[in-house]
């Protein structure tokens, strides 16, 4: 999983049936200190997360899972909203 | 998923079976705001997709998922056309 800050949203309506009702959210990968790291990508939401609140996300198929049984062509997906971290 | 802009169409007569009937598409990814980065690249359209449309393009094996394209050689798969894109300000 990577961390990301929601940075906007994406609307969508002509788009795959299985992408019905599913929230699509503009993400910014960051560093450990909160940095911008890497280009910014576009994830499905299972969590019900908003712009401005850090968040982990996965990559790959793995993101259509929360969804099971539905195959959703999806291949970055929000699976958590950070509290906070610790770097120890 | 990445945002790309489509820029062109690919004729291709000899191809694999499974991907015959299938529109291939020339995308330019872009960023949120629609200033293009990184390289071009073809991928097929499920949702009628045309050039000068902004769309949504899924990567990797999760192409196979979008609507009619499962066990398909595909990569890289437009599944949606996209109306607007909101970015936050210093979000």
């Amino acid at each position: 999983m990577q961390l990301a800050r929601v940075i906007g949203d994406v609307v969508v309506t002509r788009k795959d049936e299985n992408l019905a009702g599913i929230t699509l959210l503009v993400l910014q990968p960051i560093a450990a200190d909160g940095s911008d790291a890497g280009r910014t990508l576009v994830a499905v939401d299972s969590v019900g997360a908003g712009v401005g609140e850090t968040v982990f996300f996965v990559r790959g198929k793995e993101a259509s899972f929360p969804f099971y049984p539905t195959e959703v062509p999806a291949d970055a997906g929000v699976v958590g909203i950070v509290d906070h971290w610790d770097l120890g | 998923m990445i945002l790309a802009r489509i820029v062109g169409t690919v004729v291709a007569t000899r191809k694999d079976p499974r991907l015959v009937s299938n529109k291939l598409l020339v995308a330019r990814p872009m960023d949120p705001h629609g200033k293009a980065e990184g390289t071009y690249l073809v991928a097929v359209d499920t949702v009628d997709a045309g050039v000068g449309e902004t769309v949504l393009i899924v990567s990797g094996s999760s192409a196979r998922m979008a609507a009619g394209m499962k066990d398909c050689p595909v990569d890289a798969a437009v599944v949606g056309i996209i109306d607007e894109i909101e970015v936050v300000a210093g979000s």
